[in-house]
């Protein structure tokens, strides 16, 4: 499955859903723009939804810490949900399980925001 | 069943393209093989990661390099090479991706990955010049020991 990115608004944040393969090349650079045309409209509260995302490869990882810290730095978080099984091994390997914010559900993910 | 060594081998170019059909030759390889849908998922992870090191890294995207892939069925394991015609590199040049202070590097996870995956890593500085990376994969839990390939391929 080819990489697929949409952006939706829930409660003043930005949820990315995610589908198909993030490794080198367009996977990755497809979510790079996305990450970087949200930031360009301000919006700085960023959820990931990585449910249909069952591939990422060193690049893709790369890509997701990327994210991170270019939100970060600007302000603003960017937080992960919806794990596949694959995904979330492979971010236990990493050991970015702990760096990056995790959720299950999509409304925990969109109230961990508020506060 | 055979006890002798199948032998695939595949040159292909220093192109991005050639990540995603060096993954695709394998994990067809493996299915031939046996092996279960995790540790397809495995090996075809770890040939993406050593084919994106010899085309980054090794050749440098330079088109007039090429690069070595090579299958082969041994009696008990698959094992794979990925040879590039790059400067060569030392493993304990590496950072260590879990050490606190790369967690966020953007890359250098690749040879992390190989080594999480596969059951034996190694990496050669190869006669001809270049990285040769050397990984293989026990059939034990994915079949009855050497496989014969169903179909496709070429044997030496």
């Amino acid at each position: 499955m080819s990489f697929k990115a949409t952006a939706r608004e829930a409660s003043g944040v930005m949820v990315v859903d995610v589908s198909g393969r993030i490794t080198l090349g367009e996977g990755s650079a497809m979510l790079r723009e996305m990450v970087r045309d949200l930031l360009d409209k301000g919006q700085k509260r960023i959820i990931l939804n990585l449910g249909d995302v069952n591939y990422i490869d060193s690049s893709g990882i790369g890509e997701l810490v990327s994210g991170f810290t270019t939100v970060k730095n600007q302000g603003g978080e960017l937080k992960l949900l919806n794990l596949t099984k694959k995904v979330h091994d492979l971010l236990q390997i990493t050991k970015l399980y702990t760096v990056f914010d995790v959720h299950n559900d999509e409304g925990s993910a969109v109230s961990s925001f508020r506060g | 069943m055979t006890a002798e060594t199948k032998r695939i081998a595949v040159t292909l170019e220093t192109l991005l393209d050639s990540v995603d059909l060096a993954e695709d030759i394998t994990l067809r390889v493996a299915e031939a093989a046996g092996f279960d849908e995790d540790n397809r998922y495995r090996i075809g992870m770890s040939v993406r990661e050593a084919m994106i090191n010899a085309v980054e890294y090794g050749n440098q995207h330079s088109r007039g390099k090429k690069i070595f892939l090579v299958l082969e069925l041994e009696p008990h394991k698959l094992v794979i090479h990925i040879r590039d015609q790059g400067p060569g590199f030392d493993l304990k040049d590496i950072p260590d991706p879990l050490a606190e202070e790369n967690l966020l590097r953007t890359s250098g996870r690749g040879i992390f990955l190989m080594r999480a995956f596969m059951d034996e890593f190694d990496l050669r500085r190869a006669p001809q010049g270049g990285a040769e990376l050397v990984m293989a994969k026990r059939y034990s839990g994915a079949g009855p020991g050497a496989p014969e390939p169903r179909s496709g391929g070429k044997e030496e």
